[in-house]
Parts: C-alpha cells; sequence; structure tokens
C-alpha cells in the first residue's frame, strides 16, 4: 500500500496551506465585494484535494463542481489567474466569463467546473471513453458532493459507466449537507459506497480528513484506472468548515460537531502526522503557512493589477468559429 | 450527381461519409446497432457506434465530455421531446462551457432530434419545440425541410465546432428527394429562396416548407406571385434574406408548426417589424401551431396545425384581397 513519506508529506502540506490561505483570503475579499460573485469555500476538505490531484498527471481530466477553488489549486492552477478569475478580470482562467463555479485550466487537466449539482457526472464518462477510444491511460477523475448522489445525473452515470467498464473515478466528498440540510433528510442510505455498490464498483469510503489514508486509497483506485480498467468510487467523509456559500448564516450548523472537526482539521493532523514522523518541524510547518500567505497577496496583486474584459471578447466567445481556438 | 433517396436515408449518408472521413465521430444513443448487420456497425465497429440505456442526461453528458476531449458525438435521441429530460445538459453544460472557459475548450457534438409527429402520436411526441433552443446562446439549431438540407446540414453540423441541435421532421422521413452523391454541405446561417416571387413573401419552417411552396401554387392561380423561404438553421437565422424579399414584397407571412408564444415565427417577426418596418406595406401575420398540446383526436389534430388553406388565407388578409372561389 502506497504511503506518505518526507517526500510527498511536505508537498501535500504545502498544496494544503496554498487552498487554505487562498480560501481564507476569497472570503475577506468577498466581504469586501472585491471578489463580487457568488463564492463556495472548501476550508476542511484540503486533504482530499491534495491527496487526489497530487498523484495525477497533467494530462489527467478532471472535473469539479461549484466547491472548485481547492481542486484547481491541487491539480496545479496557477494562484493568480484563479484570483483573477474570481475578480472577473481579464487575466483570469477563463479571462473573467466563468468565475469561481466555473474555472477551467486545460494546461493543468481541469476540463471545467459545473454550477448545477451533479451536472459533471456524465461529462466524466465521456472523457473516460475518449481515454479508452485512445489506448491512453489518461484517467479521468469527477468531483461532487453528497449532494450529487440524490440527482438522476448519478443514477445514470453510475449505470452507465458500470456497463461499459469505464476508467472513470468518481471522487464523492460526503460532507454530510447537501447545501443546507443535512444528509439524513435527503436519502436513507448513509454511506455513497453502499449506493454503487449493486452496479459493481470498485469502490472505498476513506476519513476525508485523514490525508495518509486518502494518498493510500486513491493511489490504489489510480493503479486500476490507469490499466483501462474501472469504474471506481472514493468516498471521502469529509466536512465543509465554512457555509454552503459565502454569506451563509449557517442556522442549521451543529456547534458540537464544528468543535469536533476543529480537532480533526485535515492541515493540523498532517501537520502533527509530519513533525511525528521527524519530516518537517515546527518551524518548516509555520514557514510553509507563511509563504503560502505571501503568495495569496503576489496573487491578489496580480488580480487587481488586470483589466475587467472588453465586450469585444464577451460577444467573440459566444460560438466556436473554424480555427479560433486558443 | 445527384439521384432521389428518402430524407431519412440522406441523413444516413451524410453520418456515414463524416464516420468515414473522420474518425473521431461517434455515433449513439437508444436503439442503435441492436443488430450485427447494422450498416454503421458493420463499417465503425461497435467502439464508435453504441448503444445506450434510456438515460438521456448521461448519453448527452457523455456526448459533452467526449467533445471536451475531442471527439465529435452525434447522439441519436428519436423524440425531441426525450431532450427535454436532460435539459442541464442541453441548456447548461454543452453550450456553456466553451463561454465559461473564456474559449479555452470546445464542445462539437450534434443531438439528433426527430419532431412533429402529428399523425395520431399525441401530446408528448408531436411538439415543434425547436424554438426554445434558439433561446440557448451557445447552441445552434438546424432544421432540414428536404433531403438535400438533410443531408448537407447534417455534414455540417457534425464539423461545427459547436453543439448542434439537428431537427428532422418525422413526416418527412421517407419523403424521397434529389440528393448529390459524396461530399455535399450546407452552410449553416443561409436561408434559401424555394420559390421566387414579387408579391409577398412567406417564410416556413421544416414541414411547413411544403405545405408553403403547396400554397404558393394554388395562389399562383389566382395571380398572386409568392415568394418562399426556408431558413434552413434557425440559429444562426439568416434575417437579411427575409429582409431583401420583404423590401421588395412589402408582405410578409410567417409559418411555422410550433405554438406561437415563444416560437421561431414571433422571433422573425420581431426581427422585421424591428429592421424591416418601413419596407411593410400590410401588417405581418402569423400562420403557426394553436397555443396548445397536440390533440390526439384526428380531426383536433388537424385543427391545430397550419395548412394550405390557412397559409392561403393568410395571405389574402396581408394583401387585402379576398379569396378566388370557383
Amino acid at each position: 500500500m502506497a504511503q506518505l513519506d518526507s517526500g510527498v508529506a511536505p508537498a501535500l502540506l504545502r498544496t494544503m496551506w496554498r487552498i487554505r490561505r487562498f480560501e481564507e483570503r476569497v472570503a475577506q475579499l468577498k466581504r469586501t465585494m472585491q471578489v463580487h460573485g457568488l463564492v463556495h469555500l472548501s476550508i476542511g476538505g484540503e486533504g482530499v484535494a491534495a491527496a487526489v490531484c497530487h498523484q495525477l498527471r497533467d494530462d489527467d481530466a478532471m472535473y469539479s463542481g461549484h466547491r472548485a477553488h481547492g481542486h484547481a489549486i491541487a491539480k496545479g492552477a496557477p494562484l493568480g489567474p484563479l484570483m483573477a478569475e474570481l475578480m472577473g478580470r481579464v487575466d483570469g482562467l477563463c479571462h473573467g466569463l466563468g468565475g469561481s463555479m466555473h474555472v477551467v485550466d486545460v494546461e493543468h487537466g481541469l476540463f471545467g467546473a459545473t454550477g448545477v449539482v451533479g451536472g459533471n457526472i456524465p461529462l466524466a464518462l465521456g472523457t473516460a471513453l475518449a481515454a479508452r477510444m485512445r489506448g491512453s491511460d489518461q484517467a479521468t477523475v469527477v468531483f461532487f458532493g453528497d449532494g450529487a448522489v440524490q440527482a438522476g445525473h448519478f443514477s445514470e452515470s453510475v449505470n452507465l459507466a458500470a456497463l461499459w467498464e469505464l476508467p472513470v473515478i468518481l471522487v464523492c466528498e460526503n460532507n454530510g449537507f447537501a447545501e443546507f440540510t443535512p444528509r439524513s433528510a435527503h436519502t436513507s442510505i448513509e454511506l455513497v459506497s453502499d449506493v454503487v455498490s449493486v452496479y459493481g464498483f470498485r469502490r472505498q469510503t476513506v476519513d476525508g480528513s485523514d490525508v495518509p489514508a486518502l494518498w493510500a486509497a486513491f493511489a490504489e483506485i489510480l493503479d486500476t484506472a490507469r490499466e483501462g480498467r474501472g469504474p471506481m468510487l472514493l468516498e471521502c467523509l469529509t466536512h465543509r468548515r465554512r457555509g454552503h456559500y459565502e454569506g451563509d448564516a449557517e442556522a442549521y450548523r451543529d456547534q458540537l460537531a464544528e468543535e469536533e472537526w476543529r480537532r480533526r482539521d485535515p492541515v493540523a493532523r498532517l501537520q502533527a502526522d509530519a513533525i511525528a514522523a521527524g519530516w518537517l518541524d515546527e518551524a518548516a510547518v509555520a514557514a510553509m503557512a507563511e509563504e503560502a500567505a505571501d503568495e495569496v497577496e503576489v496573487a491578489v496583486a496580480f488580480a487587481r493589477a488586470s483589466p475587467f474584459p472588453e465586450p469585444e471578447l464577451m460577444e467573440e466567445l459566444v460560438y466556436a468559429k473554424a480555427g479560433s481556438e486558443e | 450527381m445527384a439521384r432521389e433517396i428518402p430524407y431519412i436515408a440522406a441523413i444516413n449518408e451524410a453520418i456515414h461519409l463524416e464516420m468515414a472521413r473522420d474518425d473521431t465521430v461517434l455515433y449513439f444513443g437508444q436503439n442503435l446497432a441492436t443488430t450485427e448487420n447494422d450498416e454503421f456497425v458493420k463499417a465503425f465497429g461497435h467502439d464508435r457506434v453504441r448503444v445506450t440505456p434510456i438515460s438521456e442526461t448521461a448519453e448527452i453528458g457523455m456526448a459533452v465530455g467526449a467533445a471536451l476531449a475531442g471527439l465529435r458525438p452525434v447522439v441519436e435521441l428519436y423524440m425531441a421531446e426525450f431532450m427535454l429530460v436532460a435539459m442541464d445538459q442541453v441548456v447548461n453544460e454543452a453550450p456553456r462551457f466553451r463561454y465559461m472557459s473564456g474559449g479555452k475548450v470546445k464542445v462539437p457534438l450534434v443531438l439528433k432530434a426527430g419532431y412533429g409527429f402529428t399523425a395520431g402520436w399525441a401530446g408528448q411526441h408531436t411538439g415543434s419545440i425547436y424554438g426554445m433552443f434558439m433561446g440557448v446562446p451557445g447552441l445552434k439549431v438546424a432544421l432540414p425541410a428536404t433531403a438535400a438540407d438533410a443531408k448537407g446540414l447534417m455534414a455540417t453540423a457534425i464539423r461545427d465546432d459547436n453543439p448542434v441541435c439537428f431537427f428532422h421532421h418525422y413526416l418527412l422521413t421517407l419523403e424521397p428527394g434529389e440528393v448529390p452523391e459524396g461530399e455535399y454541405l450546407v452552410p449553416f446561417g443561409q436561408a434559401d429562396i424555394r420559390r421566387a416571387g414579387g408579391d409577398v413573401t412567406i417564410v416556413a419552417t421544416g414541414w411547413m416548407v411544403g405545405k408553403a411552396l403547396a400554397a404558393a401554387e394554388a395562389l399562383a392561380s389566382e395571380g398572386i406571385d409568392a415568394e418562399v423561404i426556408d431558413p434552413r438553421t434557425l440559429e444562426p437565422l439568416d434575417i437579411a434574406t427575409i429582409l431583401t424579399s420583404v423590401e421588395k414584397t412589402g408582405r410578409l407571412v410567417l409559418v411555422d408548426q410550433a405554438t406561437r408564444h415563444a416560437s421561431a415565427s414571433a422571433v422573425i417577426a420581431a426581427e422585421v417589424a424591428e429592421h424591416g418596418f418601413s419596407a411593410l406595406k400590410a401588417p405581418i401575420a402569423q400562420v403557426t401551431g394553436l397555443d396548445a398540446t397536440v390533440p390526439y383526436s384526428e380531426p383536433m389534430e388537424a385543427y391545430v396545425l397550419p395548412d394550405e388553406a390557412k397559409i392561403a388565407g393568410a395571405v389574402h388578409q396581408v394583401l387585402g384581397s379576398a379569396p378566388v372561389t370557383a
């Protein structure tokens, strides 16, 4: 079984700090409306993004949903263009036309993020089919929350992925909330991995804040996908430390659970593991958090310096013209 | 060399030729390739010709994902109404991905859907629902009225780098027409003047083109010279050809099988009212389906649909002339 080691663990921790500092800054910028649109944060879920995306290559395809910043950062998206996208600037990943929920970073394999819960799942099937038809060992990963599992997209896709044995990896971040209501109000099935059991999926459910466990589970799943076999489901029991979106009053939040999750913070846990193993010391860990904050400030400066897009660009991109691709 | 073949054979010929020309073209959908004797399976194999379960969301979403990965899927949907169960994929995913990515990705795919089966197929299989897709930025809409256009528009649709809804009329399925052999492309956004005339402009779409031409012949015997225009694609829509004709005739009759509210007819009427008002010598007349679900009962089905007599009546109305009675 693949184990975290002194080489990998610091890299994962660095990514997790970059995601956390980036999103904390986004929350501030949202409060002052410098990020003007709808924003969903993944604070508390950084471990999943890091453990999955660090094992993927740039040519592996990935889809995300409305809570996409962490996935994009972990897959390699540069912070400056990502922040510029959230601020609606022309130097954003999508020239400011997509925004927080629709980040695309083709260079690093992020083909798209959907704002409609579950809408991205069938797309991953098509991309996995294309990879198999090419005879490539490229993997296709799609991230979604447990709220998507009750949508028709999911059921149809699970059936077809199993029927065609597509090498697609479904990564479900089961945070126990579908938007503003608990999972128990949506379904009688507690674990998502049980939902797919009858289809013959290779499936695992892991603690989504236990980064070494995530790393090992995803490594095994990825090996299977590389062999062209599938489908697979990795269910990560995680937690959303923030509201559904920035500005959510969170009237539904259970304060006791919140305390428990503070102790289970994936960043704090991995840090403690790394220090205990002697891979990092306290000073190195503190430096990592600070470097991430500095990097985020550079990204904010980059975004602020970028102009807003012009109407010509906005109009030109509605339809693809032959030979007009970037 | 042109020869007569049925409308449906012309569509199949275009798909076949494009699949032979470009091995990234896939063809999948419900009830395709049900026997090994299927002409598409024999020519291109099960990898490129696939039968799918009754899962429109998964089928269309998979096509989007395959298109994002560089393939050109043609999805066989049979009934246009079946697209409605997958509206998220048709409206929110396929046509928006390119735009939201800032032009970084493209989604070349064809949604092939039959419509308007007003032969006792009742309320859910007879709709002429193309109008609702005209209003979606990023989607193109083709509506062939002849076998030749069916072939040429399908070939163009497959080569287009955008998602295209290709609506073929079920009552034209076996209608023969002269179709060129070999490669044949009909450009999008170019209306066809099917009959030249100077007294009145009739713009008709799909199945209604034949009825408008028949009405025009009947009117010719009364000395009324009607021009009949088929836009062939609704997005892009060749308003210029219609305006040029209206400048010549000063009178416009629009014929559309669809219900009137928010229809192609209403859009064309608005464009001509805005840009061609000074040329009009009479108010625009619209001959459309009634704003009702198509009823099952045969006389009632005929009652809600446009026909030659209703078209001729509208022409007399805009000319301010009384019909000639025997």
